[in-house]
């Protein structure tokens, strides 16, 4: 993981509720074993027609929805599946946060682990982001992990809450499994205390 | 010491380690693997050098891109078939056990881990899937995680893991005929949307949870993450311990006693307190259907879909207007009565043999219209065969259902059985997100029961006509 550094974007506004991770990347998909290819099926039954074509007006596929680093999200933001294909698609496609009222738990979870930044707003900031864009769709705000805030195009800074530990690594470009293999000599010490009878390959 | 829930007992019996500032290093007792979210992870694994460090506590199975036609046949999709390949070979390689497409233990993974016995109460379960909230139902903490989770348990049996809220969900009364665990559930999920438990481990208990058969109890703790909580638990009784004894993977002789006497420790103390209560009448519950695109969309079956005009919330007026306008249907009408294309019977949520024994009670006897394409999809090799030795497939061929091989299926269309654009299915599975049983398909979730009954008459039906 690279680290997550301060940047500003223009949004690519998507104001639908609970959008599921079918939607972000529809389950036919998951038959890959690599992790790569996956920023073409982004959104995919939303962005192409029946014959594989773009859909002139999906916003992914206007010129609005391309080269931005910020979607901006209707509530409930991946909901449904545990696939991290979701996360990975959206970071291929050249998402870096996606800002919302809420986000499903296990999505947020991957997000976090793949240097995507789950940015929760009030509905007040997050209706008037909506407005915002929808005025003048190259208008851009900051993000900046490092102070949790979000700067809006007139200097206002909004802060945001995120996970201590998922900051750490972001920012350091670290990742968790690192940390935790430095920890074996605790969970050795866990283990020797466990009684267990299951034994999976009997 | 202070009363505490299922939740917290079994979550502070897990923390291997815990530093201010970082989440719980939590143990993990029962890792299930299948094809489809793992094979990243492996990569992980060997660019790092890793070995799996306790593949006696893992077990994969074959279920979701796998085909439900004829397992002696080659595989059509080759990238399907590289996918499943790939997951023996990673499995070999590790030294896990694999009850891979050709294995007679082979079942979805969710059904095949408390049928063999792999589930025990008061255990940590995870799983590269977000229905892993199933193994709930038998006290233990399970929940979905992603690839990169997966990798991180495969190395170290562990996870980082944040304490969740506790949300109680009481469930008192008696069903009427025709209702069913599937109800109770789409019930909740109805009133505290899908977003509802976000945040939240649910323990469900009252007693008509109690009533409940552990087939039952599965049904309803699977779709805990339809409310948005990645975990359910129902607290072990005599019920799960008489399902558990004489399983393959489960204890036996004075470990048994032993782990019985462990497992009576675990239901939640008398005083202790929840983040959050709800309480489901059961006596008053009708069979649910859902009609819109995600599974809080849920209304009585006799009910009548909801008119945009009558939302006074503007989000959710906008959500539903969306939803029907994809299902195609009008508000305010009934749902009772709208045409189907096909029934799926199966998934992890209502694929076990007491779901088959439930839609075969329906259609013994009984045709399946001419318009509607009927797929019973067992959950597992073992499921599939108690029903040959009861002669369900019989009666699931006689009514002219297709009775096929174990898996996935349907439920999330990776493997070729799906919905063609426009059709409407009456489904057993959990999601009626919009696509989600094949492109431009069209689903609405329901029991066994309300499958069968649909599957009969060609619309979609209140099984209690039939009863």
């Amino acid at each position: 993981m690279i680290p997550f550094v301060p940047f500003h974007s223009r949004l690519v506004p998507f104001p639908i509720n609970n959008i599921d991770t079918d939607q972000i990347i529809p389950a036919r998909f998951l038959k890959t074993t690599s992790k790569e290819g996956l920023d073409k099926q982004l959104f995919n039954d939303w962005r192409y027609d029946a014959a594989g074509n773009p859909k002139p007006d999906f916003i992914l596929n206007t010129p609005q929805g391309q080269g931005a680093a910020i979607l901006l999200a209707g509530d409930n933001f991946g909901c449904g599946s545990s696939r991290e294909h979701a996360p990975w698609a959206l970071t291929q496609f050249g998402f870096r946060a996606v800002i919302s009222t809420s986000f499903a738990d296990i999505f947020k979870g991957n997000a976090l682990k793949n240097s995507l930044l789950p940015i929760v707003v009030p509905e007040e900031i997050h209706a008037e982001l909506f407005a915002i864009v929808m005025r003048d769709p190259s208008i851009e705000i900051a993000v900046d992990l490092a102070s949790q805030s979000i700067t809006l195009p007139d200097g206002r800074k909004v802060e945001f809450a995120v996970d201590a530990f998922s900051k750490t690594c972001m920012l350091e470009g670290v990742d968790e499994l690192g940390y935790m293999l430095k920890q074996t000599a605790a969970i050795d010490a866990y283990e020797a205390t466990r009684f267990s009878t299951l034994n999976t390959r009997a | 010491m202070k009363p505490r829930t299922i939740i917290e007992k079994v979550w502070d019996s897990h923390v291997v380690h815990e530093q201010p500032g970082a989440p719980a290093l939590l143990y993990i007792d029962l890792h299930l693997v299948h094809e489809v979210t793992s094979p990243q992870a492996f990569s992980g694994l060997r660019e790092r050098g890793l070995k799996v460090r306790r593949p006696d506590l893992t077990l994969a199975t074959a279920d979701h891109s796998i085909p439900t036609t004829d397992r002696s046949l080659p595989i059509v999709d080759q990238i399907a078939a590289k996918q499943l390949s790939q997951l023996e070979k990673n499995c070999s390689d590790f030294g896990i056990q694999c009850f891979g497409i050709h294995s007679s233990q082979q079942g979805i993974v969710h059904v095949i881990g408390p049928e063999y016995g792999a589930t025990q109460p008061g255990m940590t379960v995870v799983c590269g899937d977000s229905h892993t909230a199933t193994h709930g139902a038998f006290g233990a903490l399970a929940f979905g995680i992603g690839t990169s989770e997966v990798e991180q348990v495969l190395a170290t049996q562990c996870l980082l893991q944040r304490r969740s809220k506790t949300f109680q969900v009481r469930v008192e009364g008696t069903l009427s005929p025709g209702v069913t665990a599937k109800d109770i559930i789409l019930k909740l999920i109805a009133e505290i949307g899908i977003g509802g438990g976000t945040g939240s481990v649910l323990e469900y208990n009252g007693s008509t949870i109690r009533s409940l058969n552990m087939e039952q109890r599965m049904t309803i703790c699977n779709m805990s993450i339809e409310g948005g909580a990645r975990a359910g638990m129902i607290a072990p009784d005599d019920t799960t311990f008489q399902y558990l004894a004489g399983r393959q993977f489960s204890p036996k002789g004075a470990e048994w006693d032993a782990a019985v006497a462990r497992w009576k420790q675990l239901p939640t103390d008398e005083g202790a307190t929840f983040d959050q209560e709800i309480t489901i009448d059961a006596n008053s519950l009708e069979p649910m259907i859902t009609y819109g695109t995600n599974p809080g969309m849920g209304v009585s079956i006799s009910g009548a879909l909801p008119d945009p005009a009558n939302i006074a919330d503007a989000r959710e007026r906008e959500s539903v207007i969306k939803a029907l306008h994809y299902m195609d249907l009008e508000g305010g009408k009934p749902i009772l009565g709208h045409a189907v294309n096909v029934v799926f019977i199966g998934s992890c949520t209502n694929s076990r043999i007491s779901d088959l024994r439930s839609a075969a009670s329906v259609l013994k006897g009984r045709k399946v219209s001419p318009n509607v394409r009927v797929l019973v999809v067992p959950g597992s090799q073992e499921v599939k065969r108690q029903a040959e030795a009861e002669g369900l497939p019989e009666i699931f061929r006689a009514a002219g259902c297709e009775w096929r091989e174990p898996g996935c299926s349907m439920c999330i269309a990776m493997n070729g059985d799906m919905l063609q654009p426009g059709e409407y299915s009456v489904s057993t599975s959990n999601r009626n997100f919009e696509g989600r049983q094949g492109k431009g398909g069209r689903t609405f979730l329901a029991s066994p029961l309300t499958a069968a009954a649909s599957a009969v008459t060609g619309v979609v039906t209140d099984v209690r006509r039939f009863l």
